[in-house]
């Protein structure tokens, strides 16, 4: 344990960490990228700055979270105690809005009108919309032409918020083409816009600006288990699409040596079946989407397609802190499929009250079987990184239910 | 002397500009490339460009990305492209190729083990998109050794610094990228390009090649009176894509294009 580096020191200058992340765009977008990367150098320490971005979190968006220990459920499985970070009740539905906020302030400084961004789920535009709306930004959304069909609510509450939503059909019509449609607007109308990435993959600096806003989630979850566990948590559970509710939760909790971490994929219908989301489980390394990190790809470099129940996690990479993380041990990266997560689904809206995002499922499902493997003095915090009211949906017409 | 330097220089001998088409191997079927390389030198090429199929091409516009899926439906390789080269190489010893395409095919295949195979096929540059200089340390003193120009692209956004670092990383030629947007983008306002050419060959010493909107003859001669090179790509694609099921109609197609292309830029 004591050769493992300094995880609050990374990524280095140049944006990697490890061997991972960098900036591997075109280049008519490396002067955007400087650009920001000024501009966040110079806000991220700045008091005025960061009083702004925690009155939003406080009055916009409501935090803190609470963590609200599942005792009904940590009962029912008879072991540790588990704990749900309740990012499903931020306005909006998810942990995704901590991040749009911290952008929107960005876009806001560098004076940009119009800000676009991709999205799987819908909750990431929806974040992006919110804040759009909140300050009279133009906005646009890159969705694939399949997550627009799966996940219509979430659509409509795009457009109800003023966004357009604009399907991608290319490919595999999820999210990484999405992320491919966005990246071109950019790369087009640079001047006036302001690309707000939704997770913490791209090029460098957004996996280290995403992950700092979203740390709001790690630095609240350790402070509330000191004080109503009276210790740090023995592990913590997040579900990986590309991560960025996960290295919220993880960060501020690396150098602690004690805790131990687990990220959750989706493993589709099965890791061995290959359809599946679970880059860091079963991809290797290589390049995508402005960085390098672990991907989903073919023995000739080419992307592969990704399943998943949940369009949120249907990513063929992951963010490029999780790559290194896995490298140098300091998190498991483990999966859960789709009939374990519905069933997570299920059991903690039954047990619980509370109905999880399929994304959040995913940790649920895992956390379940971690439980069993611990004693009841010992605390796991998981993250509900979002609630369940967008897949109601896809979960009723898995149980044939039409509206 | 390398076979890019080589013709810049007897092009510059000539007082003519260089005829630079992009087309992706592979598409719409292998057995239609060497061929059209071919007849693209007959029409007046000088630098042939081949796109190497991948599946994100993020920083291409719609025509190039569904050339890209043409290609890769019909199983086109990396390997593939190499051997594509390499056969264009038995009748053609004069006409480089660069390899133009993404990071991560290259990657996957290793550094040494693409250079040594692109340098034994026969390939003269490379060009990769989604790799500035600053990401290339690696790759760079890799192709060098095998003997490959390394080509980078300049974009309208590029600041002066960049555009020296980018003229020291970088042999063979500049490539301009003419306009914000993706390729196939839309107008091209040669003052605009001529402006940017004249600052560029104050920082950086190799020749300029200019592509993204040149569409026809008219814009190919435009912007040959101010670069050394004049790039063409989804214009060719789009007649690829047209006659996708005829591959004699595509060779006669982009032929006709480049033909006046030539004659365009040489008078």
């Amino acid at each position: 344990m004591s050769e493992r580096p300094d995880f609050s020191a990374f990524p280095d200058a140049r944006g990697h960490f490890g061997p991972y992340g960098g900036c591997f765009v075109s280049e008519t977008l490396m002067g955007a990228l400087d650009e920001l990367k000024a501009m966040y150098e110079r806000l991220k320490d700045d008091p005025q700055f960061r009083a702004d971005f925690d009155y939003d979190l406080a009055h916009y968006v409501g935090r803190p979270s609470p963590l609200y220990l599942a005792e009904r459920w940590s009962k029912q499985l008879g072991g540790a105690k588990i704990w749900l970070k309740r990012e499903d009740l931020n306005h909006t539905g998810a942990h995704k809005v901590n991040n749009t906020i911290g952008q929107a302030l960005l876009a806001k400084h560098m004076g940009k009108p119009r800000v676009i961004a991709e999205t799987g789920a819908g909750q990431h535009g929806v974040a992006t919309a919110t804040v759009a709306a909140r300050l009279g930004l133009k906005c646009q959304v890159y969705m694939g032409a399949e997550d627009v069909e799966r996940q219509k609510l979430n659509v409509y509450r795009m457009k109800l918020l003023g966004a357009e939503v604009i399907p991608v059909t290319s490919g595999s019509k999820t999210l990484k083409d999405a992320m491919n449609e966005a990246m071109r607007d950019w790369v087009t109308n640079v001047d006036d816009t302001f690309y707000i990435i939704g997770t913490v993959a791209g090029p460098h600096p957004y996996p280290q600006l995403v992950r700092d806003f979203q740390c709001i989630i790690g630095r609240e979850a350790r402070e509330q288990s000191l004080k109503q566990a009276g210790q740090l948590p023995d592990a913590l559970v997040a579900c990986v699409g590309g991560g960025s509710n996960a290295i919220g939760l993880f960060h501020p909790f690396l150098n602690d040596e004690s805790v131990a971490m687990y990220g959750v994929e989706a493993a589709g219908d099965g890791i061995e079946t290959g359809r599946h989301a679970a880059p860091l489980s079963a991809g290797r390394p290589g390049v995508l989407h402005g960085n390098r990190t672990y991907l989903m790809e073919d023995d000739d470099g080419q992307i592969i397609e990704t399943h998943s129940v949940s369009a949120g996690l249907d990513y063929p990479g992951v963010g490029p802190e999780h790559a290194w993380l896995k490298d140098v041990g300091r998190v498991q990266y483990v999966g859960a499929n789709d009939t374990e997560a519905l069933a997570a689904f299920r059991e903690l809206t039954q047990v619980e009250g509370i109905m999880p995002a399929l994304e959040s499922a995913h940790a649920l499902a895992y956390t379940r079987k971690l439980a069993q493997t611990m004693s009841p003095e010992q605390n796991i915090v998981v993250n509900l990184s979002g609630r369940g009211d967008k897949d109601i949906l896809t979960v009723a017409a898995i149980d044939g239910i039409e509206f | 002397m390398r076979r890019i330097e080589r013709c810049f220089e007897r092009l510059s001998g000539q007082n003519r500009k260089a005829l630079i088409p992009f087309v992706t191997a592979g598409d719409p079927q292998k057995d239609v490339t060497v061929p059209l390389m071919h007849a693209m030198v007959e029409s007046g090429a000088d630098i042939i460009e081949l796109g190497v199929p991948f599946s994100d091409p993020m920083a291409d516009g719609p025509v190039i990305q569904q050339a890209c899926e043409r290609s890769l439906a019909h199983g086109t390789s990396t390997r593939d492209v190499l051997s594509m080269v390499a056969s264009f190489r038995e009748t053609n010893s004069d006409t480089p190729v660069v390899l133009m395409g993404y990071l991560n095919p290259v990657e996957v295949m290793g550094y040494e083990a693409f250079a040594k195979a692109a340098s034994e096929a026969g390939v003269d540059g490379v060009l990769l998109v989604d790799l500035p200089p600053e990401e290339a340390l690696e790759v760079k003193p890799v192709m060098d050794a095998a003997g490959l120009d390394l080509i980078f692209l300049v974009a309208p956004t590029t600041s002066d610094a960049r555009i020296k670092l980018i003229g020291e990383a970088g042999s063979g030629y500049l490539y301009y990228v003419s306009l914000k947007g993706v390729t196939g983008s839309a107008s091209l306002n040669v003052e605009e390009v001529a402006g940017r050419v004249e600052t560029i060959r104050n920082l950086a010493k190799l020749p300029i090649g200019v592509g993204f909107g040149i569409k026809d003859a008219e814009s190919a001669q435009a912007v040959s009176r101010v670069a050394d090179g004049v790039v063409v790509g989804s214009a060719l694609v789009n007649q690829v894509d047209k006659h996708q099921n005829d591959p004699a109609a595509i060779n006669q197609a982009i032929s006709d294009i480049l033909s006046a292309m030539r004659t365009a830029m040489d008078t």
